[in-house]
């Protein structure tokens, strides 16, 4: 029974040194056990931090957002390789292709469920980390391109939502489709070139479903791909998160260090586990919507778009066009974009809502907006009508310009009420008018969702 | 080492010209730009939608829908093949409308009963000339060119004419000579 110089027992079977040779170090000593384990360690340690402050574990902090829109992208990428390999993406396939996954292939269902939901939390998983950053202060510096890296990350979503929309060529998916791109016609210059590169063609068709296709399959993962490690690096690069604090307490202590293994990926298994049970349970007993096969003629009642653009649907039922589609849209992104780049008086990182007098700003914001924002839409659904009242104006000033002057001038009635009372600093109005028009959009949103019936008019869910 | 002993070791490891040195980097520089340009521009054309080869005009596009008297007075008769509607209004006046509301794109059915067109979508309502009645359309519906050879009614499904309003001159007549 002699033993080589490594330690290994010549005497032992082949199946037990192929084991020995693919984990070294199981059936040793324990001081050997303890060296690979480190192994693993280190590797683990090439994607998160050795040490993070104990502080920014707090799970009211981050509420694990960023985390679980990365399990999500992970559970879409495997449900979506399996999916790959059932659809066919031709519009006389496509729908029959979802009926065969649904009703022959084992499991078709389910994985289409998974698919389905985890794209729509996703989105909203996505939504409410981009507001936990911006209530946390998380875009002054040195985090600034790093807030634009994300909404680029949010379009990215929204826009693999958007094109995954289309593939099962049901009803729902034609005709959203169909009003969505419609939109491009408003788009003054390059939108009717856009709309054709979009379509691959004047109307849509089969180039349609081809360009969706490669789009929601190929582009848009790897453009996530790319995205995120480029995100996490310069998460990491600006030293970590931000250290929760108080507004009273300096912004450079950062408190006592801890190891991240176990504290940190202890945290991030747990709630990666919890996330994926809940995923699966809400899959078992909810199906993803199929309706009839798409007909190109045959527009249903009520047409709408994607959940996550009816906020927009619902801004064109009360602006004309140009200003719902257009206008609008570029200043959303414009003032989106900018929100890092205003100078503030102070760096609020790791503070909530900026300050104490900033939380009852906010709170008072949106509750305006939630007051306003319904009382708004019902006076312009029954009462307001400019083009009969004022007639011979042409339709972009009476339901475009009015409607968008009276807004903006109730917004600033209230800015000016609301600040003498309180002496905001430029953080905490910055914060204000996000709070006022958030609220106001996601108000039109449900709005959209649930109280748009036949015709769009309004109505009871 | 001396800031002046480095120098002079850069200029004896780079004796050229230091203008022509940085000519020649920007020049690096605005190749790859226009090597990227290229690229891109290559691209599009690639993706741009292809032409199907069938053009307004061609036999293919054209629909024979009927003789003249086939189609009653007010009256719409729909076409799914050319997806249009062709109106035969109250004077003997033919129109073919595109089905495609002006709003978003959604098609619109013919309400007989009520006379006018009305899309499910958005409530946009169209009279029996394509005329909005009710918004948010912003335009009538289009027009498909339309001609009556030897009392037959054709349509042209090529090319969809817009319109920003009706106009008497839209609507195309048979030959009063030959009834």
């Amino acid at each position: 029974m002699g033993k080589s110089r490594n330690g290994i027992d010549h005497q032992i079977g082949f199946i037990q040194s192929l084991f020995h040779s693919i984990f070294p170090g199981i059936l040793r000593g324990v001081k050997d056990q303890e060296r690979y384990r480190r192994y693993l360690n280190t590797f683990i340690l090439h994607f998160r931090p050795r040490n993070v402050p104990s502080r920014t574990l707090r799970f009211t902090l981050t509420w694990g957002l960023g985390g679980m829109a990365v399990v999500l992208i992970l559970m879409l990428f495997g449900t979506g390789v399996l999916l790959k390999f059932a659809y066919h993406p031709f519009p006389d396939k496509a729908y029959e292709s979802i009926l065969h996954l649904q009703h022959d292939i084992q499991f078709g269902q389910l994985i289409r469920n998974i698919h389905h939901w985890s794209a729509n939390i996703l989105l909203v998983v996505v939504f409410l980390h981009f507001l936990r950053v911006f209530f946390t202060g998380a875009f002054h510096p040195p985090r600034q391109f790093n807030w634009i890296i994300g909404l680029s990350f949010f379009l990215t979503v929204l826009l693999s939502n958007f094109t995954g929309y289309l593939l099962p060529w049901d009803q729902l998916s034609f005709w959203a489709i169909t009003i969505c791109t419609g939109m491009f016609d408003y788009i003054p210059g390059a939108g009717l070139w856009l709309q054709k590169m979009i379509r691959g063609g004047a109307e849509v068709g089969p180039s349609t479903l081809t360009n969706f296709y490669a789009i929601h399959t190929v582009i848009l993962p790897a453009v996530i791909i790319l995205f995120m490690p480029f995100h996490f690096w310069r998460v990491r690069k600006a030293g970590g998160l931000v250290i929760p604090r108080t507004p009273e307490e300096d912004n450079e202590t950062r408190g006592e260090m801890v190891p991240s293994i176990p504290n940190l990926i202890v945290r991030e298994i747990a709630l990666a586990l919890i996330l994926i049970a809940f995923i699966l349970v809400i899959s078992v007993f909810f199906n993803a919507p199929l309706e009839s096969k798409a007909n190109p003629g045959l527009s249903p009642n009520p047409t709408k778009a994607p959940w996550y653009f009816l906020g927009f649907q619902e801004i064109l039922l009360h602006f004309s066009p140009l200003i719902a589609l257009f206008f609008i849209p570029v200043l959303m992104i414009i003032a989106l974009v900018s929100i890092p780049y205003m100078h503030y008086p102070s760096n609020t990182a790791g503070v909530w809502f900026a300050s104490s007098k900033g939380r009852r700003m906010a709170i008072g914001a949106t509750a305006a907006a939630l007051i306003a924002t319904p009382i708004g839409i019902l006076l312009d659904e029954y009462v307001v009508d400019f083009a009969v009242w004022i007639p011979g104006l042409s339709p972009v000033i009476s339901q475009g310009l009015i409607p968008l002057g009276i807004v903006l001038v109730g917004f600033y009635g209230f800015y000016l009420l609301l600040k003498p009372r309180y002496h905001a600093n430029k953080n905490e109005t910055v914060q204000v008018v996000f709070c006022f028009f958030l609220t106001a959009f996601i108000i039109l949103t449900i709005t959209g969702i649930w109280f748009r019936g036949s015709g769009m008019r309004l109505s009871w869910p | 080492m001396s800031e002046k002993k480095r120098k002079k070791i850069k200029e004896e490891q780079f004796p050229q010209d230091p203008s022509r040195r940085s000519f020649l980097n920007k020049l690096w520089i605005g190749l790859g730009i226009l090597a990227l340009f290229e690229f891109a521009l290559l691209v599009m054309a690639y993706l741009r939608p292809s032409k199907t080869g069938v053009k307004s005009g061609d036999s293919e596009t054209i629909i024979e829908a009927g003789p003249v008297a086939k189609f009653h007075l007010d009256s719409v008769t729909a076409f799914i093949r050319g997806k249009f509607y062709l109106c035969r209004l109250e004077d003997g006046g033919f129109l073919a409308v595109s089905r495609k509301c002006t709003h978003l794109g959604c098609t619109v059915p013919w309400l007989d009963k009520e006379k006018r067109f009305a899309c499910p979508c958005h409530a946009s309502a169209f009279d029996i000339k394509g005329e909005v009645i009710n918004p948010p359309a912003p335009r009538p519906l289009d027009l498909y060119r339309l001609f009556i050879e030897n009392n037959m009614v054709k349509v042209d499904t090529g090319k969809r004419i817009k319109r920003s309003e009706f106009r008497a001159e839209q609507v195309v007549y048979a030959k009063k000579v030959q009834t």
